[in-house]
């Protein structure tokens, strides 16, 4: 493993915001902020795929991930007036736990990791990651999954739409469980 | 552009997923709400995601076998929050909650 200092300028910056912004996820207390920070990191790491050769895939990733699926978090955070919602004091016990619990996960890959050190990119090959290429390895070799896709789409969408549908004994479960926590 | 990468090995981008990882684990483990407990999620699917575009480049694969994988966990990605969405949703108009401590009601 080569000095820090060595490292490319842009890597360094851009896996720098993108670990700072996944902290920032992981502790802010206020979900929208969560929500905007995961947005930043899902950029950064577009920034990364453009880096590393895959034109396609950061397009893909803005477009369904900081676009789609992000606004779709904004709206139930909107929907649900959970913006201000604080959460309760966890002890410190949790904290703890959960640090210790995914420390040993990030020191025990790294060491698996150790020795895989050996590789230095080759030659950038060209048009990889562009649409022209992926659209016709999607169309034969992974043409099976790709209309797979299509019908997990259509079943979460189903699926999406039955779970959100209003019923209409919602206030007797909300009574019931009242009665159940008193 | 890329000449700047010559002295980047492949390791460098799996401690960096691999940071990213750890990161959506603790989140996944610590916070109480479920829609950051979603978002967790997602942020360890993306470091994958990440790990196989690197190994993609790295490896010279013509057909980009790595990156349709990436591509079809961003698929399988985006079904699963709309999904997880919707019950959080149901959840929450049944019980005005999304602290998933709170849905313990199984246990009795």
């Amino acid at each position: 493993m080569s000095d820090i200092s060595n490292l490319p300028l842009p890597f360094l910056i851009l896996s720098f915001i993108t670990i700072l912004s996944a902290l920032y996820v992981v502790t802010s207390k206020n979900p929208v902020h969560s929500v905007l920070a995961l947005i930043l990191t899902f950029f950064s790491i577009s920034a990364h795929y453009i880096l590393l050769n895959a034109q396609f895939l950061a397009i893909v990733n803005l477009m369904v991930y900081a676009g789609a699926i992000m606004v779709l978090f904004l709206f139930v955070l909107m929907l649900l007036n959970l913006s201000k919602e604080s959460e309760p004091i966890k002890s410190n016990l949790w904290g703890i736990a959960a640090s210790i619990a995914a420390g040993m996960v990030l020191i025990t890959l790294t060491a698996a990791f150790q020795k895989s050190g050996i590789a230095v990119m080759p030659a950038p090959s060209e048009g990889i990651g562009l649409v022209k290429n992926l659209g016709r390895v999607l169309m034969t070799e992974y043409l099976v999954p790709f209309e797979l896709s299509g019908i997990l789409f259509i079943s979460a969408m189903v699926g999406a739409v039955l779970l959100g549908k209003r019923e209409k004994n919602s206030e007797e479960l909300v009574d019931l469980n009242n009665k159940n926590n008193a | 552009m890329l000449n700047v990468f010559h002295n980047l090995e492949i390791s460098h981008y799996i401690y960096l997923s691999t940071v990213l990882f750890s990161i959506g684990l603790f989140g996944v483990l610590f916070r109480r709400n479920a829609i950051v407990l979603l978002m967790c999620i997602e942020l360890m699917l993306n470091s994958v995601n990440l790990l196989l575009a690197a190994f993609t480049e790295y490896m010279g694969d013509a057909n980009a076998n790595g990156q349709m994988f990436v591509f079809f966990i961003m698929v399988v990605a985006a079904a699963e929050a709309a999904v997880g969405l919707a019950i959080l949703v149901m959840v929450y108009r049944n019980t005005r909650k999304t602290d998933v401590s709170f849905l313990d009601q199984l246990k009795d």
